[in-house]
This record gives C-alpha cells, sequence and structure tokens, in this order.
C-alpha cells in the first residue's frame, strides 16, 4: 500500500502592500487609526534611536552595535499586538521590541556601552536581555511558556529568532518541546534574508521557514514582514491561540544595513538587491497609508521628529553619566560570597584593579 | 614572508590545502566573505566552495559533520565562529571527538583542525572573549594549541595537519593584526607537544601562552628582570619537561594566563611543577589569570583582564620572598 498520509500547506499574510493599499477584510477588528498612528511613531522612533547608537558607534561612545533599519515593522508590529502581562524574549536586534515594550531607553544605551547594568531590565517592561549565541533563546522561551502555563498566568510568551537562528538545534528543539506540551508560546522568525553574509537560501533547503512548524506539529504562517498591520494581526492571533497552542510565525523581511558594525556587507551582497527592498520599506508604506487618510502631516512629522530626536538625546546623556564599579562584578557572581572569591576581590580591590 | 598571525594561518591552510586535496574548510561566513576576521580570505575564491564550505548556523552540525569527514577519509577543518559558539558543539567534540581513537583501539581516528578565536581585550560583545583551552584540554583525547606568534601560528597548524588526530586550534583574536614577524614562505612544522622558550633568565620562571605572552614579555623587558619566559604554545599534552626544567633552573614560578584562575590550565602547570619540583623551589608558585567568573562585557574588561600592572607587582612579590 502506497497512499499519501500527510500534506501542509503554508499561508502567506499581507494586508498593506507597498503602496500603501489595505486589504479591508484582513484588517483586525479593533486596530484603529490611533493605533496605527501610534505604529508608526514607534517605527519611526526605532529607526532614529538605530542611527544614533550607529553614529556613537562610530565615534567611539558604543560597542559593537546590530542595526535594525529596515525590520521595523516585524518589531513594532508583533509588540504591539502584546498584552501588558506577555513575556518577551528577544535575540539582539530587536530594539524596536524594548522601545515598545517601554525599557527606559538609558538602559538601552548603558547595554550597547558595554555595560551589564544594561542588562537588568526592569520588570515590567517583562523581557529578557540581549541574546547573542543565536538560537539559544529559544529554549528559554519554551521554559518560561512551560511556567506561565503551570502557573496559570494566562501570559503568552514572545520570542524572536533570526533565520540563521532556525538551523541551530536548539530552534528545532525548542519548538518541538513547544508543540509537546501544547505550550502558551509565539516564535517569530525575523527572516531577514540573511545571517551575516550567509543567505537565507543556504540556511535550508525548505521553501519557507514556517514549514518548519509543520514538523513540530504546530500552527505557522508566513507573513510580509515589513508590514506592520499583517505583523499586528499574525502576533495578536497567536497570542489569542496560545491558551490551546504555540504558533510560529515566519517574519519576511530584508536587513536593509550592514549585520553588525563589524561587518562589511559589500564582500557579500551587490547593492542592487538592497535597494530593490526600499520599494518595500515599512515605515514609507504606512506613511501613505496615513497621509492618504489625512491621519498625518508634514508638520506632525517635524513635530515628531524633534521630539523623538530630543528624547534619545536625554537618554544618551544620562547614560553617559553613568560610571562602572569593578566590584559589581564580583558581586554578582553568585547569591552569596564564596571566601575564595573574597579574596579575589580583596586582592583587586587593594590594588586598585591594578589600573594605576 | 613578512606576515601576522592572521596571514600566517591563512597562508598555512592555503599551503595544506595545496598538499592534501582531501583537505576542506567548513563554517559560519568562511566562504565569500573569507570569515568574520578574514582569516580565510582568498581561499574561496582559490578553493571553490566544494573545499571552502559556507555551512548553515549550526556549530553541532560543523563539528559533527565534520567528525564524519574525517572518518571517511577527508581532512577537516571547521572553524567555529567565536570560541562561544564552539559551545554548543561540546557533546560532538568531548563525545565524539575526544573519544574516538581510544573507544576503536586505534581502528578509526580523526585527523581534523578545530579552528576557533578565543580571548579578549579587543572590546567585542558578550560572547566574543572566550578561554576554553581547559574544557578541551580536559577530557584528553584532543590536541589543544594555542600560538602567540605569526611563526608558530603556521609551523603549529602544519604539523597539525600532518597528524592524525583530532587538534584543537586556538587564535587569539587580539594576536592576529597585533604584530609582524618574518615567517618561511615554505612548508615548516613547529612541534606539538612542545613549549618555546621566550627568554633565558635565572630569577624568575614565567610561564604563559596566548594573549598572555606579549604581555608578560613587554613586562619582563621593562623591568629588566632577569626572567626564564616558557610560551607553552601547546596546552595538551603538556611540555612538562621544559616546565619542570624552568622552575627547577629559578625557583621562582609565576603562571600567568588570560582563562579564569580557578581550575584552568594555571592549576595544571603548578601541581605538576609541586610534584616533580617542589623542593626547589624558594618560594609558593603563583597565578595571575582573570578572576574566577565568565568573562565580563567590554565596559568591564579592563579591570578584569590581568595587565601589565599586575603581572609586574607580582614578580615583585615573588622576587622579594
Ligand atoms: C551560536 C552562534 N553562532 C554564531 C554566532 C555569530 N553570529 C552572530 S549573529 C550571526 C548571524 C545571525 O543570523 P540570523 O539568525 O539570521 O539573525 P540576524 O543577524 O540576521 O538578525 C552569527 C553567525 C552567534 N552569535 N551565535
Ligand atoms: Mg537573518
Amino acid at each position: 500500500m502506497l497512499k499519501a498520509i500527510y500534506s501542509g500547506s503554508i499561508d502567506y499574510m499581507q494586508i498593506m502592500d507597498e503602496n500603501g493599499t489595505l486589504d479591508s477584510g484582513l484588517v483586525p477588528k479593533g486596530l484603529t487609526d490611533q493605533m496605527l498612528v501610534e505604529m508608526y511613531k514607534k517605527m519611526s522612533f526605532a529607526r532614529a534611536l538605530d542611527a544614533k547608537t550607529l553614529s556613537l558607534q562610530r565615534q567611539g561612545r558604543a560597542v559593537t552595535y546590530a542595526p535594525l533599519v529596515g525590520e521595523e515593522a516585524v518589531q513594532i508590529g508583533s509588540a504591539s499586538a502584546m498584552r501588558q502581562g506577555d513575556i518577551f524574549v528577544p535575540s539582539f536586534r530587536q530594539h524596536g521590541v524594548y522601545l515598545t515594550r517601554g525599557l527606559p531607553l538609558e538602559k538601552f544605551f548603558i547595554y550597547w556601552r558595554g555595560f551589564e547594568e544594561g542588562g537588568a531590565i526592569p520588570k515590567e517592561v517583562n523581557g529578557l536581555p540581549v541574546i547573542v549565541p543565536v538560537g539559544t533563546q529559544v529554549p528559554h522561551s519554551a521554559g518560561i511558556a512551560y511556567a506561565q502555563k503551570y502557573k496559570k498566568t494566562g501570559a503568552a510568551v514572545i520570542v524572536y529568532v533570526g533565520d540563521g537562528g532556525t538551523s541551530e538545534g536548539d530552534f528545532y528543539e525548542a519548538i518541538n518541546f513547544a508543540g509537546v506540551f501544547k505550550l502558551p508560546l509565539v516564535v517569530i522568525i525575523e527572516n531577514n534574508q540573511w545571517a551575516i553574509s550567509v543567505p537565507r537560501s543556504r540556511q535550508s533547503a525548505a521553501e519557507t521557514l514556517a514549514q518548519k512548524g509543520i514538523a513540530a506539529g504546530i500552527k505557522c504562517v508566513q507573513v510580509d514582514g515589513n508590514d506592520v498591520i499583517a505583523m499586528y494581526r499574525a502576533t495578536s492571533d497567536a497570542i489569542n491561540y496560545s491558551a490551546t497552542g504555540p504558533t510560529l510565525i515566519e517574519a519576511v523581511t530584508y536587513r536593509m544595513s550592514m549585520h553588525t558594525t563589524s561587518d562589511d556587507p559589500t564582500k557579500y551582497r551587490p547593492d542592487a538587491d538592497v535597494e530593490a527592498w526600499k520599494a518595500k520599506d515599512p515605515i514609507a508604506r504606512l506613511m501613505k497609508y496615513l497621509v492618504g487618510k489625512g491621519l498625518w502631516t508634514d508638520s506632525m512629522e517635524s513635530k515628531m521628529q524633534d521630539e523623538q530626536l530630543k528624547l534619545i538625546d536625554e537618554a544618551v546623556e544620562k547614560a553617559e553619566q553613568f560610571k562602572p564599579d569593578p566590584r559589581s562584578m564580583f558581586e554578582n557572581v553568585y547569591s552569596f560570597m564564596p571566601e575564595t572569591l573574597k579574596s579575589e576581590e580583596d586582592e583587586a580591590i587593594a590594588a586598585g584593579f591594578w589600573q594605576g | 614572508m613578512n606576515t601576522n598571525m592572521l596571514g600566517a594561518i591563512n597562508n598555512a591552510m592555503d599551503l595544506c590545502m595545496q598538499e592534501n586535496s582531501d583537505m576542506v574548510l567548513l563554517g559560519e561566513d568562511i566562504g565569500k566573505d573569507g570569515g568574520v576576521f578574514r582569516v580565510t580570505d582568498g581561499l574561496f575564491d582559490k578553493y571553490g566552495a566544494e573545499r571552502v564550505i559556507d555551512t548553515p548556523l549550526a556549530e553541532s552540525g560543523i563539528v559533527g559533520t565534520a567528525i564524519g569527514m574525517a572518518l571517511a577519509g577527508m581532512h577537516p577543518v571547521p572553524e567555529l565562529q567565536f570560541a562561544s559558539f564552539m559551545y554548543l558543539s561540546f557533546s560532538q567534540l568531548v563525545n565524539h571527538a575526544a573519544r574516538y581513537r581510544e573507544r576503536t583501539r586505534s581502528a578509526m581516528s580523526l585527523p581534523m583542525i578545530i579552528r576557533t578565536p578565543v580571548s579578549g581585550g579587543v572590546r567585542t560583545l558578550e560572547h566574543h572573549s572566550e578561554s576554553p583551552e581547559a574544557f578541551f584540554a580536559h577530557p584528553g583525547g584532543i590536541i589543544v594549541v594555542e600560538p602567540s606568534t605569526p611563526y608558530d601560528a603556521k609551523g603549529l597548524f602544519i604539523a597539525a595537519a600532518h597528524l592524525n588526530d583530532p587538534v584543537l586550534f586556538l587564535e587569539p583574536t587580539k594576536l592576529y593584526r597585533l604584530f609582524k614577524q618574518e615567517v618561511p614562505d615554505a612548508m615548516y612544522e613547529v612541534p606539538i607537544g612542545k613549549a618555546s622558550v621566550l627568554k633565558e633568565g635565572d630569577d624568575i620562571t614565567i610561564i604563559t601562552y596566548g594573549t598572555m605572552a606579549s604581555i608578560v614579555s613587554d613586562v619582563v623587558e621593562k623591568k629588566k628582570v632577569s626572567a626564564h619566559v616558557i610560551d607553552l604554545c601547546t596546552i595538551n599534552p603538556l611540555d612538562e619537561k621544559t616546565i619542570i626544567e624552568g622552575a627547577k633552573k629559578t625557583g621562582r614560578v609565576l603562571v600567568v594566563h588570560e582563562a579564569p584562575t580557578s581550575f584552568g590550565v594555571g592549576a595544571e602547570v603548578s601541581a605538576r611543577i609541586a610534584e616533580k619540583a617542589m623542593y626547589e623551589l624558594d618560594a609558593p608558585i603563583m597565578r595571575v589569570a582573570s578572576p574566577s567568573f565568565p568573562y565580563p562585557f567590554p565596559g568591564y574588561e579592563q579591570y578584569y583582564l590581568p595587565n601589565g600592572n599586575r603581572i609586574g607587582s607580582a614578580i615583585d612579590k615573588l622576587l622579594s620572598m
């Protein structure tokens, strides 16, 4: 006997096209114009924050930095759909998620100046600090989701991972756990087409990354990641479904800039590819829609920009006042101070950390 | 040729790939991009995508696949982009690479060179400054080398390529471009398992390797102490003979490394000296190493890394005993 016992398919969702035209039947109920204006402001804010951090890095005032430009809709669309108690688990490029979730900007800049104090995420932000080892955060998100289910908090967990990250064993193990235990987890693959110099086609022979969820027995969908409305809708749907089980969302977007400030993309990708994606810009698209509906004007734009730059500058100033205390390294290794470590600390303090 | 360490390793790989058509390189961003540090620059153009393989982002897959290649008669050179990310292949290294020869009574072996950048001092993000040598020296079965000069880097790589064993080849990031040196154009080997004496001296013996070697040499020169300085070059197996002779020669021993103090290579070196040269020592063995916790974010690294001042005061203390 030979018969097909399984066949799957993946939906692709786009609600607002490149010209800012809506597929109105798909617009989620409850999404108001005011909310769209808010998302527009957040996306613009994220881009301004990104530009500022890049320039600080170039001046030696920030460490190696991974820009988000081009990926604002993935981050702001999904984060705007989170409810107060939902918990997010980022990778290292999700600055827009932090911004939307209200991380004090000063913390953001302390992190990118290279201090652990920037990793002390305030409780109300409900998220984890930056995670650098690619894909390793996805199992954590499954564990956090298990805890939500166990403690009946009703919260969903939203985790971000790159297209490259989906090649790691940890990614597969985590979505498999999520499926087996029907965890309240939303896995967002921020597919920006590149993992440093390695293109999406080198990560997987699968046609979509979304379909990896099929093998884990979880819901999965591919979304236009430059469409903030589709990102909002897909994330909201997944959060609403989270009491029943996990969802995998592949957000298709593009890394418009370098991988990090240490990277030179001209070595491996043609500028023309980047140019082609400019036409799909997530912010320009929403702006077209808002302007068309009379919800946004030039004067609103310039007022917003001024306000945002002011907030950013204030935060940078505060962050630059932060002075590291090297004793804090020793004092935060364990919940108690072992004698062996104490003697290392005493010796370092007595010697002024050998800075003289 | 006059080259830095990065160029020396690139040249060694080039020569070994010419010599052995079964040698392939595999890793993340090593092809078109030439590696994030450019160590493999030019090799993709020269040898093509079948021998310089840009892999998916999966470290356990990279090392595990390399083990399979080695079992099937190839000589793979997997690159782990940073040492931290090698930890994702820990099981492949410790459960398999370390054991294959032993568990088959040498019926099978794993000729492979696992390359990865190590150590800090260059203000990188979290997880880009690990000094992992002790983890991988500990189980036995994996040879661990860590050059501190361009000359040693080329010669150790070539020696590793001629060996029928897994060799973990640790490349201090900070030294990639720190200085240049005259290096022979042709193939040559620096013997694995042999330490090098960087400087002869009579009053104190300093045993070090990796990023600390050049810092120790600078301090010794500045302080004008008569120091006998040993660069281990190979961490596993240790060159016990050179270590013990060095310890006996001066009777005062300082071990300096960048990895955390506790349970590190310094502990192993000190234990061997205590076992074999205790009665010839005039002072307790001292260690200068990073404090006993993981490498901090870049803003704190200056307070974490052993520096010249710290090494200098340890030398003073030992000499005053
Ligand atoms: C486990 C691991 N391997 C390698 C790296 C080095 N590295 C940092 S980011 C990156 C590419 C990540 O690509 P992707 O997952 O698509 O995320 P993106 O950078 O595009 O946001 C690599 C290889 C790492 N941080 N962690
Ligand atoms: Mg990517």
